[in-house]
């Protein structure tokens, strides 16, 4: 099973919420595999602590032109859409932070004079994390195109009788890149305005990619009604409701997983898993 | 005039509540929430929408069922894994190809190369934009269309327009909330920003997510000032990344504790300053003197790269 643990507001508790329910579930003896997909900012590491057992660069395509066979005609600048290669005064120019890597310039030119080579964007790094097969994609700073990062990230992972997907925040590209083809978009919100309202753009994402949601509500006592109110009157599952907690908080700002720290909070995650477990979401 | 971009790499450490909170203590401003495909500040200003605008992004490939001759050549060459084969037949062929538009970057390539002229290629509305009237001046803002791409450009759309808005009303100062993260709508964000805030909290992550967030300002050339949201979670974090953040020549705004009356405001739509005298208002009230005086000054220190990450023992 691929659950894909997502958000539209930042800082609900994704991570929190992904990391521990890799561990109670590996604890279970299960075979999990904890993927992060956030790879903007990838923060599972932090609280997994994993052993990093092999690393690899994430590259992504970019053409290069060989100038002996270029006749400067410009056919490949005229294809791209995205104004990445520019032909001007006998010199073909290449804008790598606008190619989407979409083969087009080295489809189009008639002289046979573009191939593609690998640029490094990002890093990926697998390991473990106990009993946890363990998959972080670590897009490099500067770069504008995490979808590339995410791509290798969801090949790179074997088999597991669980994947957890940890999200980046948001409902545009990255995120649907996380999590096109899981089994369940479990959504974690806080019930404030902010969090209801992006809520309501992450349900309208999920439903778009027609995948099936549930809702976790975390810090629920800190807010007011309407997230309950509007899950109910578009029936939507919330499987967990966590409550606030100082000692969580500071397990999280330590690095500490809140289940091993915490074990109330181990409570509210083993009921989740149950929860997930027996198909509770529609 | 003067663009101050709130941002903070990690999501959800309070920079709508900030800017809500700053916006109201710099008297008429122009707002711009940069957080296009999640924007929440409109749930603070309750803005009134004086233009709207459909944003156009790329275009995006449309198979005409009835032109399909189901030679797969679309699929071979899309790279994005847009073109899937369960189309209705045709009378030719018994099943077709279809584009799958959440998947299309909008490349063209399966358009160019369709033997049969059987794509269209229109463009796409991924978005609107609008132009409102707030309690603290103009504000433009974005919706992002339900999973559609192109937000980075979006952006710059909302930055352009409120700058355009702030030259033609004499405003000296637009405030932007800015995204989570570090990849295109932040780089849209922050470039050629005057100066950045960045709210941090004193967590592992939010420490680990700061120096990605400030690295990426060192190499736009904008200097950066720091609050310390929710400083009291973790006090000894909370003085290591100030102390890393100062030696970077990141200027020091202030620690702001945790107080129940940031959410309170944001159930009442209103930001913390308007409806609290409490330790979060008192404490951003500082911050703003000190980012206020800071972007009085014609030209701030920039931030000397946070090439090495420290890491911070628990």
């Amino acid at each position: 099973m691929k659950i894909a643990v997502a958000s539209g507001k930042g800082g609900t508790g994704k991570t929190t919420v992904a990391t521990n329910l890799a561990q109670m579930a590996a604890a279970d003896g299960r075979a999990v595999a904890y993927l992060d997909c956030d790879v903007e900012e990838p923060n599972g590491h932090l609280f997994l602590k994993p052993t990093i057992t092999r690393q690899q660069s994430i590259n992504k395509l970019l053409p290069l032109v060989d100038l002996d066979r270029c006749t400067f005609c410009g056919r490949c600048s005229q294809v791209c859409r995205y104004g990445a290669i520019a032909c001007v005064n006998k010199q073909v120019l290449i804008f790598a932070e606008l190619c989407h890597s979409c083969g087009g310039c080295l489809l189009a030119c008639p002289a046979g004079a573009i191939r593609e080579v690998p640029k490094p964007i990002g890093e990926l790094r697998l390991g473990t994390a106990g009993p946890i097969q363990f998959i972080e994609g670590r897009l490099n700073v500067g770069e504008a195109m995490s979808p590339p990062a995410i791509r290798a990230v969801k090949a790179a992972s074997t088999k597991a009788d669980l994947m957890i997907l940890d999200c980046p925040p948001g409902t545009s590209c990255p995120v649907i890149e996380s999590v096109r083809g899981s089994d369940l978009v479990l959504l974690v919100t806080e019930p404030t305005p902010f969090g209801l309202h992006d809520l309501k753009l992450a349900v309208e994402m999920v439903r778009a990619l027609k995948l099936p949601l549930a809702v976790v509500v975390n810090r629920c006592d800190i807010g007011d009604d309407q997230v309950r109110q509007y899950c109910l009157s578009q029936r939507i599952s919330i499987l967990a409701e966590i409550a606030d907690d100082w000692a969580v908080a500071k397990a999280y700002s330590r690095g500490q997983l809140a289940c091993v720290a915490v074990p109330s909070f181990a409570d509210h995650i083993r009921a989740l898993l149950k929860r997930l477990q027996n198909g509770a979401a529609r | 005039m003067k663009e101050l971009v709130v941002i903070s790499g990690k999501g959800g450490t309070g920079k709508t509540s900030v800017v809500a909170a700053l916006a109201t203590l710099a008297g008429r401003c122009v707002l711009a929430d940069c957080d296009v495909d999640a924007a929440d500040l409109h749930l603070i200003f309750e803005p009134k929408v004086i233009h709207r605008e459909d944003f156009t992004g790329g275009s995006k490939a449309r198979i005409k069922p009835g032109h399909c001759t189901a030679c797969g050549k679309c699929e071979e060459l899309c790279r994005f894994g847009a073109i899937y084969f369960n189309g209705p037949g045709n009378g030719r062929v018994s099943r077709t190809f279809r584009v799958e538009t959440t998947a299309c970057e909008g490349c063209g390539v399966c358009v160019d190369f369709c033997a049969e002229n059987a794509i269209e290629f229109a463009p796409a509305v991924c978005g609107q934009w609008f132009i409102s009237e707030t309690r603290c001046g103009p504000m433009v803002h974005a919706k992002l269309g339900i999973a559609a791409e192109n937000s980075g450009k979006l952006v710059t759309q909302v930055r352009r327009t409120a700058g355009q808005i702030a030259q033609d009303q004499g405003l000296e100062l637009v405030l932007c909330d800015g995204s989570p993260g570090i990849g295109c709508p932040v780089i849209a964000s922050l470039t050629g920003a005057s100066l950045a805030l960045f709210v941090v909290e004193p967590t592992v992550s939010g420490v680990h997510d700061f120096y990605r967030v400030a690295q990426l300002a060192a190499r736009l050339d904008v200097p950066g000032l720091l609050a310390v949201n929710k400083a009291d979670l973790n006090e000894e974090v909370a003085d290591q990344l100030e102390a890393t953040a100062v030696k970077h020549g990141i200027v020091m705004a202030g620690r702001i504790p945790y107080d129940r009356a940031v959410t309170q405001a944001q159930i009442a739509r209103r930001s913390v300053v308007e409806v609290s005298d409490g330790p979060a208002a008192t404490a951003i009230r500082s911050v703003w003197n000190i980012v206020n005086a800071q972007l009085q000054k014609s030209s701030a220190t920039t931030i000397s790269g946070l090439v090495q990450l420290i890491p911070i023992t628990s």
